[in-house]
């Protein structure tokens, strides 16, 4: 097991624990910088995992940070695409100042839910939020003369100071120059007092009342910040999908949001990445999956003397049936909230400790206390 | 002129008069020791202190300025620090980042200068963590700084609370209960701190203690309450040998 020697308290401001762990960091950087060398054919879906790890980022800030946990973060996606869209085609202006304005107008936005969202806590800010995102939908369904309504709103190719970015490895790299920036800017956030505000309010809103801690401005400003990530996201994601549609931008994906900061692991960056590689693969390797598993099972079924055939037809039409995956994100969701609360950050952090400790790893270490001393007469 | 004064001060939720006329002052570095039953309006004064109830009638003048209209997050900054009956800490957070939440009434940076970590935030949190090491050395804290505070032992978390009060740099230190849940021993050891606050920070103490012990060691002054009125004020030994208050603790 590894152990810092402090020397100097600027060591406890820097982004990276010590040397070793910024290696493995540049290490993970040259990894993805030879993706596009290694696995061309799965680059677009790897460019969403980086669009989704924004998104996760943003939630992350709002949920796993400030305790403020949001069911419609979609709605900020949705403003943060036709926003950018509708800058960029109806108005023409330059593609950097468009996402800048993009995330702007989302962190408007986020203010506008942020502000009534102040005097709720808890499940009423999830509905209010849920709310927020049904009337966004409705919005963009029925604004035709912006979003194109119903009919829905071709997008164009990304073209950064007249370079076309379009193609599957430009777009990568820019998708992948985003999510660093926001892993940045977010990481600076976090260890500044504003990150500290955000945690103190998720742990202990009186408390951080009485140090000093406006509650209004910090999670106003936590739901701009995560709204304004989110518009960036959006900006992203509408040339990643090409078309925008309102119904594109639905419950179900804020849902999806959602399970990938409590899949991933709350209240830590890394778990906003690990979701968004959850999330945006799950569906490559169900649709893989598929293909391939009826047939495997139907060749089981066959070694166990059942009828082959009859087997591959009976799995194949369940595995096609449209409601698998939603109900599969589900089924996880409640699998992770059961067995493993601190997601897969918190499993991997056990990995690593056990193999840091071997062979006096201690299974106690992360047992749950529980602790009957907090009060809840004052809220 | 006295640090803190409460005058006639009621407190009403709903039909329940918590506190019922409640008047009395606390000068600049005393101890001084609000007593009485379990429910007797104690922590809904604190709480009023701290603005966290507004009171339904009285002032309250802290340093010579009305405090009675402003709003919580501005005790702080004011110079009232406090702890909490049953902890309030941040439990996912580590002692250390416990404390600098401390300082952020001291906050000195701005937002978009915190998410691109300019050198002048990086100087400001270096200041902050300079504080903050003084009370770790006061205090004791040394070999729990990193550990997170869900780890930490009830008795720990007790002195970490009082830590960040002082990391306020206040003038005037609320304590509620500083004693409940901790042994004997523990408890000796945070009326010496209590004395320590007093005499080498010179920070004026207002507590609410149950524990006679703690109490008649540290207090200067102790005022007593019943059903939300003030029935005795005086050196604890008065206090003690007070027949309303030997009356309110006996039943008579």
């Amino acid at each position: 097991m590894r152990f810092v020697f402090k020397t100097s308290y600027a060591q406890d401001l820097q982004l990276f624990r010590d040397s070793v762990q910024r290696n493995w960091y540049a290490v993970l950087l040259v990894g993805l910088l030879i993706v596009p060398l290694l696995v061309p054919s799965y680059l677009v879906d790897i460019s969403l995992v980086f669009i989704y790890g924004l998104c996760g980022l943003s939630l992350m800030v709002l949920a796993g940070y400030t305790g403020l946990v949001s069911l419609g973060h979609a709605a900020f996606l949705g403003i943060g695409a036709y926003a950018h869209v509708y800058f960029v085609h109806d108005l023409g202006l330059p593609w950097l100042v468009s996402v800048a304005l993009a995330s702007v107008v989302t962190a408007a936005a986020g203010v506008l839910v942020g502000l009534p969202a102040l005097r709720m806590t808890g499940v009423y800010l999830s509905i209010a939020t849920l709310a927020f995102a049904l009337i966004i939908q409705e919005v963009l369904t029925r604004w035709e003369r912006v979003t194109g309504g119903l009919k829905g709103k071709p997008v164009d190719k990304p073209v950064v100071f007249s370079v076309n970015l379009g193609g599957e490895v430009a777009f990568y790299f820019l998708c992948l120059a985003f999510l660093i920036g926001g892993l940045w800017l977010t990481g600076n956030l976090l260890r500044a007092p504003t990150g500290r505000a955000w945690v103190a309010i998720r742990d202990s809103e009186i408390a951080a009342q009485s140090m000093g801690v406006n509650l209004a401005v910090y999670k106003t400003i936590a739901f701009a910040y995560s709204a304004a990530l989110m518009g960036v996201a959006g900006a992203l994601f509408a040339h990643k999908i090409g078309f925008l549609a309102p119904e594109t931008f639905s419950v179900l994906l804020s849902i999806q949001f959602l399970l990938m900061v409590v899949v991933g692991g709350l209240g830590s960056l890394h778990g906003a990445f690990y979701g968004a590689v959850f999330v945006a693969l799950l569906p490559v390797a169900i649709s893989q999956a598929r293909d391939s598993v009826p047939a495997w099972i139907g060749a089981v079924a066959g070694l166990f003397g059942k009828d082959a055939g009859a087997t591959f037809l009976a799995v194949d039409q369940f595995v096609k049936k449209p409601g698998l995956e939603p109900g599969l994100f589900g089924l996880i969701l409640v699998l992770f909230i059961l067995f493993e609360p601190l997601g897969i950050h918190g499993r991997s952090r056990k990995l690593q400790l056990y193999f840091s400790t071997f062979p006096l790893y201690k299974r106690a270490t992360f047992r749950r206390q529980k602790t009957y001393m907090r009060s809840e007469r004052l809220r | 002129m006295s640090l803190l004064a409460v005058e006639g001060l009621v407190m009403d939720f709903g039909g329940v008069r918590a506190v019922a006329d409640v008047t009395f002052t606390v000068e600049r570095g005393e101890v001084f020791t609000i007593i009485g039953p379990n429910g007797a309006g104690k922590t809904t004064i604190f709480n009023v202190i701290s603005r966290i109830y507004d009171p339904t009638l009285g002032r309250l003048i802290f340093d010579g300025e009305d405090i009675t209209a402003v709003p919580p997050h501005e005790i702080a900054r004011r110079g009232i620090a406090r702890t909490f009956q049953n902890i309030e800490l941040f439990e996912h957070a580590s002692l250390l980042q416990n404390l600098l939440l401390g300082r952020h009434a001291h906050k000195r940076s701005g937002f978009v200068e915190e998410m691109l970590f300019l050198p002048r935030v990086r100087a400001l949190e270096i200041e902050h963590r300079d504080a903050v090491e003084q009370v770790i050395d006061f205090l004791d804290l040394q070999p729990h700084r990193d550990s997170l505070v869900v780890n930490l032992s009830y008795g720990v978390r007790k002195v970490v609370e009082m830590a960040r009060a002082l990391c306020t740099r206040p003038k005037l230190l609320l304590l509620d209960e500083p004693s409940s849940g901790l042994s004997v021993e523990e408890t000796e050891d945070m009326a010496f701190w209590i004395q320590d606050i007093r005499t080498m920070l010179g920070i004026t103490v207002l507590m609410v203690e149950h524990d006679m012990s703690l109490v008649s060691a540290v207090s200067d002054r102790v005022l007593a309450v019943n059903y939300g009125r003030a029935i005795a004020l005086g050196t604890a030994r008065e206090v003690q040998e007070h027949p309303d208050v030997i009356t309110a603790y006996l039943g008579g």
